[in-house]
């Protein structure tokens, strides 16, 4: 497809945005964060207690000790930038993959089990914990977070809401609507594509004529941003940027980060070597976060192995203890599940629920 | 009291709510400075001004979104769906969002939101604005269906509806939003959803109705005295859940029922009613339990409505097979 001047003129505005380089090299000074030399640390040592907390996610789902499971090795700069950047009080809306997000936002681990594995448990999330249920259908959070951020704003709170997708997701049509209502609105809402390249197995480029996703806040009318999602710092400055524009009154944000999951798009059987290349892997792990952070840090003097092994072992230790934690969660019952459908039951359910009292006293 | 259509009571509905709760917004397409494509939303903008009352772009899938997110932050959404048939565009945020709510969070969040919407025939709309669709909402655990067939039910049943925690589907036939007047008080009053209304009493068989066919049923029932025979009328009112222990009661006492719809016979509610009296009280019948329904064709263009939607004659003829089975 030959494109328009037009066209072309709009898309070479859409520029990666970036602070680090694959070598841990600051190539945008006038953009680093002010982040302590504390907070950086606690940036990598998120990164590396998620890869650790992935790779035994994903053994403990082989070993069918975990339910459901999307991998995010290869997103953590994404995903833990992006929420470093918020306030306690903001609001997520994640999609299924979002769970490191919802986790550091206070979602306890255990209960992030409890998802997976399909026990309401999971859903309860605890007081002054602004984070809903990871969403299944692909897009659905986008419209919802207009209207969590109209209420935010309406109740003057000072917060914004969140939220996330893929690139797969920027071809929802209520993607289009979420940030079209947000923008008209004015709300202060972030709305986050993690572009990690394939929807399953469909690439991003079969996805849309589109060059980037960013691009996309055009016709919504809203700031659109694209940011070297390997690059934490640049995810996390673009975030902050975004939520101050939104408390500041100018409106919702796109940010498109460039990202790309090593796994599975999840572990109920999908074989990403039926549409990938081991190259284009090799290629993409070379932008790897936590290498390109790990030397940053190091050429500050803020990293060492030694503390690297001690948050490796921290992991392990805290996924081993949360595994324990969500084995020993109640039973699920059919009449819990019954007893939360309405606030009060009605006639139907009451009668049902006295059936499966019955069966579950057997 | 005040003689009221129910488009008016409805609109006094929304009056009474938003003055009494800061918490409930009004919103949807062409419902503020135009008040409605039928004016149910009619000065209430003027009233309480652009922040409570609004319009919002023309996106329905948009407009249940913003209202299912509004509704976890505390607000008490009002959407209108500007004709029913266009619920599939939202059909999501409806059914798979709303109606989850209380479930997949354990009972952490609810989401109180009103959805209504014009929908029903007679009334000559284009393509996909009167189907009936309560069939496909009430089959959707976790929603409650309301459809109201007089002005003062309709008044009552919304505030219920808008002070419910739960979503709720509120539908509103079109054919009735001016076709009368009656009284209906000009304070505030609830009805309880779920609660079936006996509109007419009798003792020979006993025709189970809501909405429009509530006006259809009665006037068969005045036929069908002259030929001696005394039909209850029982209005729904709630489509889901049903109230069976109204219908169950009056099956025990007239021993023979007729269940009337406007959709079609193959949408649910009818069936639903028909399996519950089979389940209950299948031993006080003296005859099956027949329906009087729509073809089980997609909504008719407007030149065929009249045909296709059932009349006051075909609850008559029904009526009479199920006396004389």
């Amino acid at each position: 497809m030959e494109k328009t001047k037009e066209l072309q003129q709009i898309e070479s505005q859409f520029e990666t945005f970036q602070i680090l380089n694959e070598n841990g090299e600051v190539v945008n000074e006038d953009a680093m964060p002010d982040l302590s030399d504390e907070e950086l640390k606690e940036l990598m040592t998120r990164m590396v207690y998620t890869r650790i907390w992935d790779q035994r996610a994903i053994s403990l789902n082989r070993q069918g000790r975990l339910g459901f499971y999307a991998p995010v090795a290869g997103q953590e700069a994404s995903m833990i930038g992006s929420q470093f950047a918020l306030d306690k009080k903001d609001w997520i809306l994640p999609g299924y993959r979002d769970i490191p997000q919802i986790v550091y936002h206070g979602v306890p681990m255990d209960q992030a089990f409890l998802w997976s594995r399909g026990h309401y448990g999971g859903g309860q999330m605890p007081e002054g914990v602004n984070v809903m249920m990871p969403q299944i259908i692909i897009g659905a959070q986008i419209t919802q977070t207009a209207g969590v951020a109209m209420g935010l704003k309406r109740n003057d709170t000072g917060t914004i809401a969140i939220t996330y997708t893929g690139d797969g997701g920027a071809s929802q049509g209520d993607f289009y609507e979420g940030m079209n209502f947000a923008g008209a609105f004015n709300v202060p809402a972030v709305f986050v594509v993690q572009n990690n390249r394939f929807a399953i197995s469909v690439p991003v480029e079969k996805q849309s004529a589109a060059k980037t996703i960013a691009q996309k806040a055009v016709a919504a009318g809203i700031h659109g941003v694209q940011v070297d999602g390997m690059d934490i710092l640049a995810v996390y400055a673009m975030t902050k940027e975004a939520r101050q524009r939104g408390l500041d009154g100018n409106g919702p944000t796109l940010i498109e980060t460039l990202t790309y999951r090593y796994g599975p798009h999840t572990m109920a059987g999908d074989d990403p070597t039926r549409y990938r290349t081991s190259d284009e892997d090799d290629e993409w792990e070379k932008k790897d976060p936590l290498v390109r952070f790990r030397k940053f840090l190091e050429s500050k003097d803020l990293w060492s192995e030694d503390e690297e092994n001690k948050i490796v072992d921290q992991a392990k230790e805290d996924i081993k203890e949360a595994i324990k934690k969500a084995d020993s969660a109640p039973k699920q019952k059919v009449t819990d599940l019954i007893g939360f459908m309405n606030e009060e039951l009605p006639q139907n359910l009451k009668e049902q629920m006295e059936q499966y009292k019955e069966k579950e006293s057997k | 009291m005040a003689q009221m259509t129910m488009i008016q009571a409805i609109t006094d509905a929304m009056r009474n709510e938003l003055k009494n709760d800061e918490s409930v917004l009004v919103f949807g397409e062409d419902v503020g400075q135009n008040g409605g494509v039928f004016r149910a939303t009619e000065g209430l903008q003027k009233e309480f001004g652009e922040d409570r009352v609004f319009d919002t772009p023309l996106a329905e899938s948009g407009i249940g979104g913003l209202a299912c997110g509004l509704s976890v932050t505390g607000f008490r959404p009002v959407m209108e769906v500007q004709f029913f048939g266009f619920i599939f565009e939202t059909f999501d945020a409806v059914a798979a969002q709303m109606a989850r709510m209380r479930y997949r969070s354990g009972g952490v969040y609810n989401s109180p939101v009103t959805i209504r919407g014009p929908f029903g025939g007679g009334v000559k709309t284009p393509e996909l604005h009167a189907d009936s669709l309560e069939g496909l909402m009430a089959q959707t655990p976790g929603i409650k269906v309301v459809i109201p067939a007089t002005p003062y039910d309709a008044k009552g049943l919304l505030i219920s509806a808008i002070r419910d925690n739960d979503p709720v589907v509120f539908l509103e036939h079109m054919k009735l939003y001016r076709s009368f007047r009656e009284e209906v008080p000009e304070e505030e009053y609830t009805i309880e959803l779920g609660k079936a209304d006996v509109k007419r009493e009798g003792k020979d068989i006993t025709i189970i109705t809501y909405g429009a066919m509530v006006h259809s049923s009665l006037k068969a029932a005045e036929e069908l005295e002259k030929d001696g025979i005394d039909a209850e009328v029982i209005d729904l009112r709630t489509v889901s859940p049903i109230d069976v222990d109204t219908i169950i009661e009056s099956v025990e006492k007239t021993n023979r029922a007729i269940v009337v719809q406007e959709a079609q016979k193959q949408a649910g509610i009818a069936a639903n009613v028909v399996a519950e009296i089979s389940d209950r009280a299948i031993l006080s019948l003296e005859a099956p339990v027949l329906r009087v329904t729509a073809p089980d064709t997609v909504f008719p263009f407007g030149a065929a409505e009249d045909t296709w939607l059932p009349s006051y004659k075909d609850i008559v003829e029904k009526s009479k097979q199920v006396i004389e089975f």
